[in-house]
């Protein structure tokens, strides 16, 4: 599949703008939707395993270790549902842009 | 060899969806085209054809399926009317942009309100800038002939768009008359397999089909489908002409009926056009110069051709079986106005919005169109441009 852009001219374009491949949603980075940004205390992190099942965008890693690693921020939408499940205060939703 | 036969324009529909055995047809029944998915049920249920036939919940769900199964690598079909077609509307340009090659019977119908379920062209009319290759048949042989056409023209590669065969409800969906069928096997060959180059049931090339489509897309998607509408032209006139050969049934962008030596005519699409038929024959008789241009394919327009075929006349109407409501024209007189303009020709041209609603549109009125047409030639002046056939008003 060849590799397109805002410049491609229309006749280099699929029909139907069609994807002749697949896993492709890896190259749409949806990070920059983000207004909330979760941000994971290590520390206070017992790794449970309850943020990483319930996250939409798998943008929580999780190592061969089985622990959780930062987030992906190329595809954390800031949604907090990692936030409202953990029971030990170990992510925390702050503003995006705001240190 | 044809078959000789007496079919309704659904039965002829159905006999010929029958005989194209599609994969799949998913069709909910709404009045006038009801029989179509009828019939075609009682055909699967007897085991005439290897067709998945899902009865869905609605038109939207209809058009939805034919369109899942389509883009899975399906041959699929459906059939509605009016208000079907319009809870059908957001599948239907779902449907074109997706350039899957769908066909589809329209039987036409009026689009409530207020409630009517007789026939004229406003369900079509409301679907003509959708992307959607748009056939228009007189008579049921025609609505056979159109639907045995379709698929080779909505498949082939240079198009991948969906076609809607049009007639008219109830005056030929329901109204049976001679036809001449074709056999199941030369169908069949005529129309071929259904080989997509790309589809969802491909195991060796899993694809995504329908992706967001954002600023920097849209606008080139658009205009590739215009592009193959531009194509659709010489592919319609292809299978036409092959077509021909196999059948000896001749079929062209639009039929001219005694209309290259005529002096006045009318431009109508389906089945009005046999009332007009026997008009100009009897004018014919009485020394009067009128003719017919019936128009058989609406979308694409063939702006080019009909400018082309009328230039030489001394005034034309135009008939739409739809009222624009615009304070202007209907959408067959202003894309014949346009085609005109655009081209550099000028004949006076006067618009009649007629049989709304299943109005009847008898032979003495449309005798009154040509007689209105004799005297605009006279002189070329039009009073009024915007008229109608067949209303009643207030005697002033």
């Amino acid at each position: 599949m060849t590799e397109i852009n805002a410049k491609t001219p229309m006749e280099d374009l699929t029909i139907g703008g069609d994807i002749y491949c697949a896993g492709n949603a890896r190259e749409f980075k949806t990070g920059d939707w983000r207004s909330m940004k979760p941000i994971w205390l290590e520390e206070k992190c017992k790794q449970c395993g309850l943020c990483f099942p319930v996250c939409p965008d798998n943008a929580i890693p999780v190592g061969k270790d089985l622990k959780r690693k930062d987030y992906n921020y190329d595809y954390c939408k800031g949604c907090g549902v990692c936030a409202k499940v953990c029971p030990f205060k170990a992510i925390e939703m702050k503003e995006e842009g705001v240190e | 060899m044809s078959i000789r036969e007496r079919l309704s324009g659904n039965e002829a529909t159905a006999v010929a969806m029958k005989q194209i055995n599609p994969d799949v047809v998913a069709a909910f029944p709404i009045t006038p085209s009801t029989e179509i998915p009828q019939y075609f049920s009682t055909f699967v249920a007897n085991g005439e054809v290897d067709t998945e036939f899902v009865a869905v919940e609605s038109e939207h769900s209809a058009m939805s399926a034919t369109i899942g199964a389509e883009a899975a690598g399906a041959r699929a079909m459906t059939a509605t009317s009016a208000n079907g077609l319009s809870l059908m509307w957001e599948m239907i340009y779902i449907a074109s942009s997706l350039r899957l090659p769908i066909v589809m019977a329209l039987v036409n119908r009026a689009v409530s309100g207020p409630l009517n379920i007789h026939n004229d062209h406003s369900d079509a009319m409301g679907v003509r800038d959708a992307g959607w290759i748009m056939l228009f048949s007189e008579n049921n042989q025609e609505a056979y002939d159109n639907m045995l056409m379709a698929h080779r023209i909505a498949e082939n590669k240079d198009v991948l768009l969906p076609v809607m065969i049009c007639q008219d409800g109830f005056i030929t969906s329901h109204s049976i008359e001679n036809i001449q069928l074709e056999t199941d096997e030369e169908v069949r060959k005529f129309v071929g397999q259904y080989k997509p180059e790309h589809y969802l049931l491909n195991a060796d090339e899993p694809i995504a089909v329908g992706p967001l489509d954002v600023q920097a897309y849209l606008f080139e998607h658009k205009a590739q489908q215009a592009e193959a509408m531009r194509n659709a032209k010489k592919v319609i006139k292809k299978v036409a002409e092959d077509f021909e050969k196999w059948t000896g049934r001749k079929y062209e962008f639009f039929e001219k009926y005694k209309l290259d030596d005529a002096e006045i005519a009318i431009i109508c699409m389906n089945s009005t056009a046999g009332t007009t038929k026997a008009v100009v024959d009897q004018l014919r008789q009485k020394g009067v110069k009128a003719g017919l241009l019936k128009l058989r394919m609406f979308r694409p327009f063939p702006t080019e051709e009909i400018s082309e075929a009328l230039a030489h006349l001394k005034a034309v109407a135009v008939l739409d079986k739809a009222d624009s409501l615009n304070a202007a024209g209907g959408a067959l007189f202003e894309d014949v106005t346009s085609a005109m303009y655009v081209n550099g020709k000028h004949v006076p041209m006067v618009n009649y919005i007629y049989g709304i609603g299943g109005r009847d549109t008898t032979e003495k009125q449309i005798e009154s169109v040509y007689s209105d047409l004799a005297e605009i030639a006279k002189n070329g002046k039009v009073e009024n441009p915007y008229r109608y056939l067949g209303l009643r008003r207030r005697e002033n």
